[in-house]
């Protein structure tokens, strides 16, 4: 975790089963106020790596439940989420999530 | 009538990149500079605000009707669409690549409170690089158009990147100012503007008044698909800046100067302009704005 | 400094540019060449009316004295913040303004400003800022906002604003750090002569201020950017 003159970086890692191999990259989703954009991009390895970068500091318990729970039903292997956030409630950020999953091929 | 139909789809309710897939070919839309490649604003982290990671404008080429043509679309809810060192950047390298390459036309799906506050002095100077890049493109012949129908609307310079363009489309909903009512109440009191008054808002600074008045080209309904067929139909709208073009552009605007003399409200300068019904149009529909547009140039 | 002052400087006292309220305008000789002058002072608010007395100079002198330069004397507070004038479409009267000083431009026209007290964005982004140069006198200073209104519109507090005025490149409203973004071209020292001339000669027809503001390491990306996007 760091902070950068009121932004928080959070970085999650879970190990996925379900390959997403090669595919071009997917955005869903706008930083504005209570938004999020969400970035999919392959990612060596079997990991789905999470990097979230928030204007809404001290939510880190809550950011790791949302993924860890969207990351249980969407068990990819192979893809690194990046997020822009700036405030989003958790059932905002698991619909964008949802989302970008449903944007995979 | 056509906002009854089931399948309309509001623009002003769409992101930029919404847009840009309703509105042209299917498709056809490749961008540069995608949101992968990270070219992102240098200045947010400081103010604690988050990047965005197309820094709110997308940008490349698409076709139109199958003509080639160049699109730059801003997020109107990334940070009010406000122009920052980047964002501008992205605008200009559009520019000068229409320059280059000559598309058919560049189109600007305009929605920016103007110069990004957060980035001060680099975003002053990237509106004016804008501004310069785009009389470029429109001197070498190239249309620029521009589309305007956020909810945020057009202000700031982008206000005056637009009117640099030789054609805009703007819908009912859509607006185009300098200042927003806020800045202006903040200044000199809620008398001055009532910044929460939507009517006198929109009667100040909205798409039927502009489209009036004149400072718009087309007057459309908040409708993707009619926004479409509005930019097909600007395609080949090329308006030369000549000496003689300045001329009787300044002589429209001074006329206007005289005519608003003692005009307290939109309503007054309607009727001093010698438009018809003028205490009726905030009631309009965009199709009966259109006509009266048509009957009073008669 | 007061405009009187720098154009006595410039042109001696035989100039004829006079002030007609805020509004400044006439011709003087420079270097033995005719020179137009339009601009304003009192760190007037450029609004609808101000906006095309501007343009209409810049029009005459297309018109009646092809090649002439056109020096714009630049001392705003900003655009005039009037329901009125947004009525009118004072977007509309700046992008005429600047549209007549582009096409002076084109036709050949050398056009130089110089903010010789302060400017506000919206007071100057279709004068100088649209001239083939904006140089500014080294105790000029140039702003985007007023504060109090910045911070209404960003929700950043004043302190944070003031703050960041005092110390960082992006919002400080020193004329050294335009110049450092490129924004500014050049700073006129004590010989206001040499300032011109400079300008009248030096001044690049096309837009080099990303390059500069890269080259001066005040503005990094600009110039980056845009090669990204023609190499894309």
């Amino acid at each position: 975790m760091s902070m950068a003159a009121g932004l928080e970086t959070l970085q999650y890692s879970f190990t996925g089963s379900q390959a997403a191999g090669m595919f071009a990259p997917v955005l869903v989703g706008v930083v504005g106020s209570g938004n999020l954009e969400v970035l999919l991009e392959p990612s060596p390895g079997t990991a789905c790596r999470f990097e979230v970068q928030t204007s809404a500091r001290g939510f880190g318990s809550i950011w790791e439940a949302v993924l860890r729970d969207f990351h249980s039903r969407h068990p990819l292997a192979g893809v690194a989420v990046a997020i822009h956030d700036m405030g989003a409630t958790p059932a905002v950020v698991s619909l964008r999530l949802a989302q970008a999953a449903a944007a995979l091929p | 009538m056509s906002s009854t139909l089931p399948d309309r789809v509001s623009y002003a309710e769409c992101s930029a990149r919404e847009r840009i897939a309703r509105l042209f070919d299917a498709g056809s839309f490749r961008e540069w500079l995608p949101p992968a490649m990270r070219v992102m604003s240098p200045h947010l982290a400081q103010l604690g605000v988050p990047a965005a990671f197309d820094d709110g404008v997308a940008i490349g080429e698409a076709r139109l009707a199958e003509r080639r043509v160049f699109v730059g679309a801003q997020e109107g809810e990334f940070m009010g669409g406000g122009v920052g060192e980047v964002h501008g950047a992205k605008l200009v390298g559009l520019f000068k690549r229409a320059l280059r390459d000559r598309p058919d036309a560049v189109l600007l799906l305009a929605e920016s409170g103007g110069v990004r506050l957060h980035e001060a002095n680099a975003g002053l100077i990237a509106v004016s690089e804008v501004m310069r890049a785009l009389l470029d493109t429109r001197a070498a012949g190239i249309p620029v158009i521009v589309l305007i129908g956020g909810a945020n609307g057009c202000f700031g310079g982008m206000g005056i990147v637009a009117r640099c363009a030789d054609h805009l489309v703007i819908s009912d909903i859509g607006r185009l100012a300098m200042s927003g009512p806020e800045v202006i109440e903040a200044s000199h009191g809620v008398e001055e503007f009532d910044s929460r008054d939507r009517a006198l808002v929109w009667r100040t600074t909205g798409g039927k008044h502009r489209f009036l008045v004149g400072d718009c080209d087309q007057l459309v309904e908040d409708d993707v698909q009619v926004f479409r067929a509005a930019a097909v139909r600007a395609l080949d709208a090329l308006r030369p800046l000549t000496l003689q073009s300045l001329q009787d552009e300044h002589a429209v605007l001074t006329q206007r100067l005289h005519a608003g003399e003692g005009a307290e409200d939109a309503v007054d300068l309607w009727q001093s302009l010698g438009i018809a019904h003028a205490g009726a149009v905030p009631d309009m529909n965009a199709e009966q704005v259109r006509t009266l547009r048509q009957e009073s140039l008669a | 400094m007061k405009w009187t002052d720098v154009a006595t400087q410039l042109f001696g006292n035989g100039h004829e540019i006079r002030a007609d309220g805020e509004f400044l305008s006439g011709s003087a000789t420079f270097d033995g060449q005719a020179i137009a002058v339009v601009g304003s002072t009192n760190h007037a608010p450029i609004g609808y009316a101000l906006a095309l007395r501007q343009a209409k100079v810049v029009l005459e002198t297309i018109d009646l004295h092809p090649g002439r330069a056109i020096f714009l004397l630049i001392d705003t507070q900003g655009q005039q913040l009037r329901r009125h004038d947004e009525l009118l479409g004072i977007n509309r009267a700046m992008a005429h303004l600047g549209c007549c000083i582009d096409l002076a431009r084109r036709r050949g026209h050398r056009v130089i400003g110089l903010v010789y007290d302060q400017a506000l964005s919206g007071g100057f982004i279709t004068s100088g800022l649209i001239a083939d140069a904006c140089d500014a006198l080294p105790e000029a200073e140039i702003r985007v906002m007023r504060i109090p209104a910045m911070a209404r519109v960003t929700k950043l507090s004043e302190d944070v604003l003031t703050a960041l005025s005092a110390s960082n490149p992006v919002f400080a409203p020193g004329v050294q750090n335009y110049l450092r973004m490129g924004g500014v071209r050049a700073l006129w020292q004590a010989d206001l002569k040499a300032g011109l001339r400079d300008a009248l000669t030096h001044a690049a027809t096309d837009d080099r201020r990303a390059i500069d503001g890269r080259e001066r390491g005040g503005r990094l990306l600009a110039a980056a950017v845009v090669e990204q996007v023609l190499a894309a």
